[in-house]
């Protein structure tokens, strides 16, 4: 059992890409997931920030959970939380000036992530400090990846670019009366997109669906 | 120590808050004038992108002192009071509500390039969700428009969020800020789309009424006070005009 990564930090790692995924099983970060996925660089970037804030609140919980009062842990986590989306936010306008003016306001939204509270009260609260991180890094990548795949369709056909480049063929295809599809752009979309794969999901694991 | 008591609660509260302020303050402090390097150049890059002068981060400030060659501060009468241009944050001062007209400056930027002299004006209004601003290039005669870039908060991309793509600033260059009459108009982005053969109209955007309107009511707003500038020079320009021309029409008498 004393491994360093055995079945149980596997599962860990696992279950939220997957099977437990925040976004598309549990529907939490929503928020976000339909804001910034306009372009797929700022899923990416928004996807770091929150890897970051999620690894380190969970550790720094996890460490300080048998000294919490119990009657303040909730803000103690959202303090927690705050400083490290202020820490994230200072040094995105300090480092990548471009990349913060494009999130603004959503990079202090990470705050109210609503996956980063639900894995501190529910995990890192309970458990040891390596095992806590590897749940914040699971769960940090289960949302990352469902904000990357959504960038990526919204990018694609609301923008016909990718990372902000054209992509070589599309010319062809707008000579042939190829157009843009705008509303990919907006919100609404997300929403849509998000229900393909949580579709896609369901169909493939069927013991996701409830039964009614 | 008991872990719930209100004893225990406290001082955790409290060394919590101090460590985590400290931490965040002191990193604040460190990024200060990184930040502070940053949102200058970021300045300099939309001032030049008004002419045409596209610059990276790394190269703005010497593309800025090579093109930019003055820089005036004018009051709400179009008189030049004193003050640093740059530092100017016409944004901030559209927002500061305590502020009256006669208290706000407005930076006036004068570029040269290709020998030609090109008077570059910040702006600032109010879009949908947020703030909107801009930098308009006039040319040498203070009417006509070489070039505008717009820019905004927090505009609904793909709709408003538009207005800073060249779709939309291209339309405003060669257009009158004046009539034939040489009265003052300012440009109107125009719902529905300019009138045929308007030179001082340019088309709104679909579905972007609201932040098309803004942009309008801050061209009327801000060029309306510069218009007081430029009109104080032109008039400048021709009465020297006309006092040489008597000069010359006594000297013709004199001979």
């Amino acid at each position: 059992m004393k491994s360093f990564f055995n079945k149980q930090h596997q599962k860990l790692i696992a279950d939220p890409l997957g099977d437990q995924n925040p976004i598309t099983i549990q529907v939490l970060g929503i928020c976000s997931a339909l804001a910034i996925t306009t372009q797929l660089e700022n899923a990416l970037v928004m996807t770091l920030a929150v890897i970051f804030v999620m690894t380190s609140a969970s550790s720094i919980i996890s460490l300080l959970r048998n000294h919490v009062p119990n009657r303040i842990r909730i803000i103690v986590q959202l303090l927690v939380v705050a400083s490290l989306v202020a820490l994230v936010d200072q040094i995105l306008k300090a480092f990548l000036p471009d990349a913060s003016e494009q999130l603004s306001v959503f990079i202090g939204l990470i705050i109210t992530n609503c996956i980063i509270m639900g894995r501190l009260e529910a995990f890192a609260m309970g458990n040891k400090l390596y095992e806590s991180f590897l749940d914040a890094l699971g769960n940090a990548f289960g949302y990352g990846w469902i904000l990357v795949a959504v960038a990526f369709v919204r990018e694609l056909f609301g923008s016909g670019k990718l990372m902000g480049y054209d992509i070589p063929g599309f010319s062809y295809l707008y000579e042939m009366g190829y157009m843009n599809n705008n509303l990919m752009i907006l919100p609404p979309m997300a929403l849509v997109v998000v229900g393909v794969i949580i579709w896609i999901q369901r169909s493939r694991n069927t013991d996701l669906v409830e039964e009614n | 120590m008991d872990k719930e008591s209100n004893l225990y609660t406290f001082t955790f509260a409290i060394l919590m808050v101090l460590i985590v302020g400290t931490a965040l303050a002191l990193t604040s402090e460190l990024l200060q004038p990184k930040k502070k390097q940053n949102a200058a150049d970021k300045k300099m890059i939309d001032i030049l992108s008004a002419i045409g002068v596209n610059a990276s981060r790394s190269e703005a400030e010497f593309m800025f002192n090579k093109y930019v060659t003055d820089q005036t501060v004018i009051n709400n009468d179009g008189q030049i009071v004193d003050g640093s241009a740059f530092d100017i944050d016409v944004l901030f001062q559209h927002r500061d509500k305590t502020l009256s007209d006669e208290e706000k400056k407005y930076p006036i930027f004068t570029a040269i390039k290709d020998n030609q002299k090109y008077i570059i004006v910040p702006m600032a209004g109010n879009g949908l969700w947020g703030p909107v601003w801009g930098f308009v290039a006039l040319e040498d005669d203070y009417e006509t428009i070489h070039g505008a870039a717009f820019d905004h908060k927090a505009e609904t991309p793909g709709l408003g969020a538009e207005i800073n793509t060249d779709f939309f600033e291209l339309p405003f260059k060669g257009k009158k800020i004046r009539n034939n009459d040489g009265e003052f108009v300012s440009v109107e982005v125009k719902k529905g789309g300019a009138e045929e053969g308007n030179i001082s109209q340019v088309d709104g955007i679909t579905g972007g009424t609201i932040t098309s309107d803004g942009v309008s009511d801050m061209l009327y707003n801000t060029l309306k006070i510069y218009n007081n500038y430029f009109s104080n020079i032109t008039n400048q320009n021709d009465s020297i005009f006309i006092t040489s021309y008597i000069k010359i029409k006594e000297n013709e008498i004199l001979f």
